[in-house]
């Protein structure tokens, strides 16, 4: 047992958080926790003032995704703490840990409609790895304590403590050894089924490496490099799963799924084998799952085995770490060439290439995936990308090439639009010597701009690229497609982005031209903090794109002037 | 129908998350009961859930993340012992009154309480042989019953808490220990 100490409750939660490594704190304050606002004044810990707790608990995602430490969040009882719903429900679709902490009313009242009252561990039980609802000053510790473990351990996810008042003001005998979470009851059994995966490895003639999200989480990037190299398996990624193998690798294909690249979702229904690392055949990454890759057996590594046999039947499922498995096969593991499997892959690649917007001569448009190919050669691939949801996002996916792991942080299981900025934010507070930028949509940029004076007042160097085409693109894209442009509701005004920037006191600057890219840039990369305005061509739709439900490899492609001239 | 034996942390809102489990990733609930074991703060439920046995694995994994699950045993293809236990009140007048009380000894049940026209009968046993109780006695006016759903018990020495706290996931091979 160690030092005894009488304590409040408050002082306890943050001799916890300081113990467990937080500097940083994102939030909000209120009624209901101000005790612990009171006493955070004597800890190191610094606050950033959030303008919504929605925004603190992308800020704690961002944080949690650019350092892979747990994030934490705080609010207030109430109000404060449904405003955080949204960003806790985007933690736990992507498996980020997060600790959110909230106010609750006293406990003498709880159950009574109180001001500000609201059961917000009911309200967050499903979107949560674990919650607590804590009522005695005494028991802050414990559940501070095993809210860090639960949120970091196994697949990583978000965690939600509630205080109430009296349990922030009250005194107990504060140890925190004797706080310690019993992680033997937190562990859990493991599960491993099918037939040995080395032998349908070794046996295959077109096998697929598809990498996930599990791979960064896991840190599993190099035991993943040397898997594939020494089998000569090429990669396919989740959109998630981008960093976590080097975008430049010859055996790297890109993205899979309903805006990957065509030949990596033509070698997905081609392949004899599918080995899936830390991914979970989400519906945006196999489409028609009853077509979905026929001809090929297939593996499965997750921490999670609620994910096997989930959406996709499984020859062989293990549990466990990505890199521990994938290390335990490599003295098994065969060195085969498959060069047959390669040209034919790299074959279908250059079918692709003359479709590819990069190869189409200039138009004087001014087109996103320009801006976003321009941004990568500049920043010569080596920023912290945070991007929102809509076209953007998979432009940003397909033209962005990204080298490191945790070098793109993006809302993916969840689809949050307002993501980005909040969740850039984070990101450079977690990592203060990365160029952080912020890719976004004028419709998502809209939801959480205020958090542009977070930014400004905590002077937080995060430069904004507004890919803005007046359209909720993605929905309009859609509507395009699949219901006649008929545009509801999809049609987008904002203000003058640039001014607006200037307004809080950062650089902006409107960019309508290609030729213009590269100035407007380097001045953003120059000034603290930037918003730049891109006015791209309204109605693009991104390609490929995989109708939603239908097989992976019909894909609606790019009208290329070339190719349909060709074939005229 | 994939029956499992949970054991759980006796704390506030227990049943809610497994209860909410279900519901989310829509596992059909057929009987559910707890209770409390002879460990101090552990619970058991025997939850019954109308799956295949794919779905029956996905309920282990499932039930194994929520924190306060400490062990869960999928007892489907094990041999047990099955009960549950019905309070069953039937109009009873007259004749009547001789036939129903001559059916309760049939049944090996009890008569719990007597009124001038009801009797209240008490019955354990299988779900079934409490269904066929229920069918005879049907025509004389079953005026209530309430029943207490399954419980379940592996025959033999071997008992969970014998097997450790944490011991194999029935129907699955144990690969090494994972997470939370």
């Amino acid at each position: 047992m160690g030092e005894k100490k009488t304590m409040t409750g408050a002082q306890t939660l943050w001799d916890c958080l300081v113990r467990e490594g937080v500097t940083v704190v994102f939030g909000y304050p209120g009624g209901a926790i101000l005790p612990a606002y009171d006493a955070m004044l004597d800890f190191p810990i610094r606050h950033i003032l959030v303008r919504h707790e929605q925004g603190a608990t992308h800020m704690a995602d961002g944080f949690a995704r650019a350092t892979g430490k747990v994030g934490v969040a705080i609010a207030t009882s109430g109000p404060g703490a449904t405003n955080m719903v949204t960003g806790i429900a985007t933690a736990m679709m992507d498996s980020s840990p997060i600790v959110c902490i909230t106010g609750q009313v006293g406990s003498s009242v709880i159950g009574s409609d109180a001001f500000q009252e609201t059961d917000i561990t009911g309200i967050t039980l499903p979107i949560t790895k674990h919650n607590f609802l804590v009522t005695r000053a005494a028991d802050i510790a414990p559940a501070i304590r095993e809210a860090f473990a639960i949120a970091a351990n196994g697949r990583p996810g978000p965690v939600l403590v509630d205080i109430t008042k009296d349990a922030q003001l009250g005194t107990c005998e504060y140890d925190w050894d004797a706080a310690a979470p019993d992680l033997t009851a937190l562990a859990r059994p493991g599960h491993s089924m099918g037939v040995d995966p080395l032998g349908l490895i070794n046996a295959a003639e077109r096998p697929l490496i598809l990498a996930g999200h599990g791979i960064i989480l896991g840190g599993a990037e190099a035991a993943l490099q040397a898997f594939a190299e020494k089998a000569n398996i090429p990669v396919a990624m989740t959109l998630l799963g981008i960093g976590g193998f080097p975008a430049s690798h010859h055996l790297n294909l890109g993205m899979m799924g309903m805006h990957g690249e065509a030949w990596v979702n033509t070698a997905v229904q081609e392949a004899d084998l599918l080995i899936a690392l830390g991914m979970r055949f989400d519906d945006r990454v196999t489409g028609n799952i009853k077509t979905y890759a026929l001809n090929a057996k297939k593996i499965h590594v997750d921490i999670d085995p609620c994910e096997f046999n989930k959406n996709v039947k499984v020859d062989s499922a293990i549990s466990g770490s990505v890199g521990d498995v994938v290390r335990d096969w490599m003295p098994r593991l065969a060195t085969v060439k498959r060069s047959q499997w390669i040209d034919h892959i790299t074959e279908l690649k250059g079918d692709s290439a003359v479709r590819d917007i990069q190869n189409l001569p200039d138009d004087g448009h001014l087109y996103a995936a320009h801006v976003i190919n321009d941004l990568w050669r500049l920043t010569e691939g080596k920023a912290v990308v945070v991007t929102d949801v809509g076209q953007h996002q998979m432009w940003e996916a397909q033209y962005y090439k990204h080298e490191s792991p945790r070098s793109l942080i993006t809302s993916g299981g969840l689809g949050t639009m307002g993501f980005a900025l909040p969740a850039a934010i984070g990101a450079k507070v977690g990592r203060p010597d990365a160029e952080v930028w912020v890719v976004v949509g004028d419709g998502g940029f809209q939801m959480t701009m205020a958090e542009l004076a977070t930014m400004v007042q905590e002077e937080i160097d995060v430069k904004i690229a507004i890919i803005n085409n007046g359209f909720l693109g993605m929905v309009r894209q859609w509507q395009e497609f699949f219901y006649q442009r008929r545009y509801a509701a999809t049609p987008i005004s904002g203000p003058d982005f640039a001014k607006l920037a200037e307004s809080f006191g950062i650089l902006g600057q409107t960019v309508t031209t290609r030729g213009e890219v590269e100035a407007a840039v380097a001045a953003a990369r120059g000034a603290r903090g930037a918003l730049i305005d891109f006015r791209v061509e309204q109605e693009d739709s991104v390609y490929p794109m995989v109708p939603a439900g239908a097989d992976l490899d019909k894909m609606i492609r790019r009208p290329s002037p070339i190719v349909e001239t060709a074939a005229d | 129908m994939q029956t499992f034996a949970v054991y759980v942390d006796n704390k506030p809102g227990v049943l809610n998350r497994v209860a909410s489990l279900f519901r989310r990733r829509a596992f059909n609930i057929e009987s559910l009961t707890v209770g409390h074991t002879e460990t101090p703060g552990i619970s058991r439920m025997t939850i019954v859930v109308d799956t295949d046995e794919r779905g029956g694995r996905l309920v282990v994994a499932n039930l194994y993340k929520l924190i306060p699950v400490r062990r869960v045993d999928n007892i489907t293809e094990v041999p047990t012992i099955a009960r549950d236990l019905a309070l069953i009140k039937v109009a009873a007048t007259g004749d009547s009154r001789t036939q129903v009380m001559q059916l309760v000894d049939v049944y090996r049940a009890r008569i719990v309480d007597v009124s001038p026209d009801s009797l209240v009968i008490e019955t354990t046993g299988t779900e079934d042989k409490i269904d066929s109780l229920l069918e005879v006695l049907r025509p004389y006016g079953l005026v209530e019953m309430v029943r207490t759903g399954r419980i379940e018990m592996i025959r033999g020495s071997s008992t969970p808490a014998r097997r450790g706290t944490r011991g194999t996931v029935v129907g699955l091979d144990d690969a090494a220990a994972g997470s939370v």
